[in-house]
């Protein structure tokens, strides 16, 4: 970055630095408060606008760790292969995300479905009796 | 012969122009491309813990809710709660520290001595700062709160419902035991014709400072936390009555939870600690003039820069996971 930039300027790209990284700390915080109801009265984010506050807050935090790679790390100046070198092997991460959260909620659903059986009822079924099975009556012996 | 014709071979390859070595495709030391990777591979260990949260908390039907676990900041006792204040003052503490660094990396490129350990002992302090942060929430959450590995008395209700006083435990058929348990005399009830055991009892709700909260009612996705009040170990399951008048008691979270919060924090803690350790000695060997001798523009206060951007990047992530969703 040296190259690339005089002495005031660097020192002016470390004072940005650090008012942008904290004011989008601060934004977050403001928001996750606003989503969880603390701040305004009667406003919590509910369903789909939760979904909206989970991608904000996820965009944010990706934001903060490009600036941080580009301009802390000085990844920026660095040559096109160092870079992708890097932040390749990186984005197979996506992936993992996706293909991990799906498992964690399938596991999620397989759990609630136990619970579900478990206290569940079921009436002894008289003997010798008929049972509506897929519209058809069907009559069984026991 | 064999062997000479090797050599030849590679003498005839050393001609060669890219893969003879002595060039640098990437324009970086060998120190410094290292570096990247060796954070590369961190990221992939951190992404690994932090799938392994996501996907635990997809799995679970409830998890602990983070503005109502972190709620507490030092010096100040009481029930009101303070969500994510002190938490975001250690985020704040850890880009500035970061900021001092690029600072230190900065002067070293212009072989500013003494700015450099300027820099670098800002950096090292917002470093200790942290670690002293997290020592406070770990203290806390371990000691007042009850939290460890194996236990997590966080969670949230699947119902909404009631907490119930003993007067109406008892009229509903439980039976009132008064019993001194680790010095102190407790209070609880028993259902009709189960043994005295830990997970027969059911408790009236108090808050930490033994506020009572009977009468209070909570909604389904509501937060709570079962109270310690008598010693460490035994836990005060209160007693609640749901919408559809059953009376149950509040169970404890998902297991999982405090393992992954200490494992997770722990080890990113452990990077604060090797970055702080690493830090002062960069810095001894700044102030002695070592770099200096080596005419490369303190190129390592940039190896261990890079090092420590990324122990602040992870916290972004851990961060976002752990407090923001």
């Amino acid at each position: 970055m040296d190259a690339h930039m005089s002495y005031d300027d660097q020192k002016k790209l470390v004072v940005k630095g650090l008012k942008l990284l904290g004011a989008i700390t601060l934004i977050e915080v403001l928001i996750a408060l606003t989503a969880k109801g603390y701040l305004i009265p009667g406003v919590h984010f509910h369903g789909a606008l939760m979904y909206v506050y989970m991608a904000a807050m996820v965009g944010f935090s990706l934001y903060k760790a490009y600036f941080i790679v580009y301009n802390f790390m000085h990844m920026a100046h660095e040559v096109q292969g160092l870079r992708w070198s890097v932040l390749m092997p990186t984005l197979l991460l996506v992936w993992a995300v996706i293909a991990f959260f799906q498992e964690g909620s399938s596991w999620g659903k397989r759990r609630q479905q136990i619970q579900q059986k478990n206290t569940e009822k079921v009436e002894k079924a008289p003997a010798n009796g008929s049972l509506d099975y897929d519209g058809e009556t069907v009559k069984y012996l026991i | 012969m064999a062997s000479e014709a090797a050599v030849l071979e590679h003498a005839h390859d050393t001609d060669g122009q890219a893969w003879s070595g002595g060039k640098a495709p990437f324009k970086a030391s060998y120190g410094k491309l290292m570096m990247w990777y060796f954070l590369l591979s961190d990221a992939f260990t951190f992404a690994g813990f932090l799938i392994s949260y996501g996907a635990l908390r997809f799995s679970s039907v409830t998890w602990p809710v983070p503005d109502f676990v972190f709620n507490k900041i030092p010096f100040f006792h009481g029930d009101k709660a303070l969500p994510l204040i002190f938490v975001t003052f250690m985020t704040f503490v850890l880009i500035a520290s970061s900021v001092t660094m690029v600072r230190a990396v900065q002067e070293g490129r212009r072989e500013n001595k003494k700015g450099v350990i300027l820099w670098m002992f800002l950096t090292i302090i917002g470093g200790a700062t942290f670690l002293g942060c997290q020592a406070w929430e770990w203290t806390t959450l371990i000691k007042e709160e009850g939290v460890s590995v194996t236990i997590n008395p966080f969670s949230m209700h699947t119902e909404g419902g009631q907490y119930l006083s003993g007067q109406e435990l008892e009229s509903a058929g439980f039976t009132k035991v008064e019993k001194d348990m680790h010095g102190t005399k407790a209070t609880y009830y028993l259902g009709k014709g189960v043994a005295d055991l830990p997970e027969n009892r059911y408790f009236e709700k108090v808050t930490h400072s033994g506020k009572s909260m009977v009468g209070q009612s909570f909604k389904a996705g509501g937060p709570y936390l079962i109270t310690i009040n008598h010693g460490t170990h035994l836990y005060e399951n209160s007693a609640y009555k749901t919408t559809d008048n059953k009376i149950v008691k509040e169970t404890f979270g998902p297991t999982a939870f405090g393992a992954l919060f200490f494992f997770i924090t722990g080890f990113h803690g452990f990077h604060v600690f090797s970055g702080v350790c690493f830090l002062t000695i960069v810095m001894i060997n700044v102030a002695s003039g070592v770099y200096a001798r080596r005419h490369n523009h303190y190129e390592m206060v940039e190896k261990i820069g890079l090092y420590w951007h990324f122990v602040d990047l992870v916290w972004v992530f851990v961060f976002l996971v752990f407090y923001l969703l």
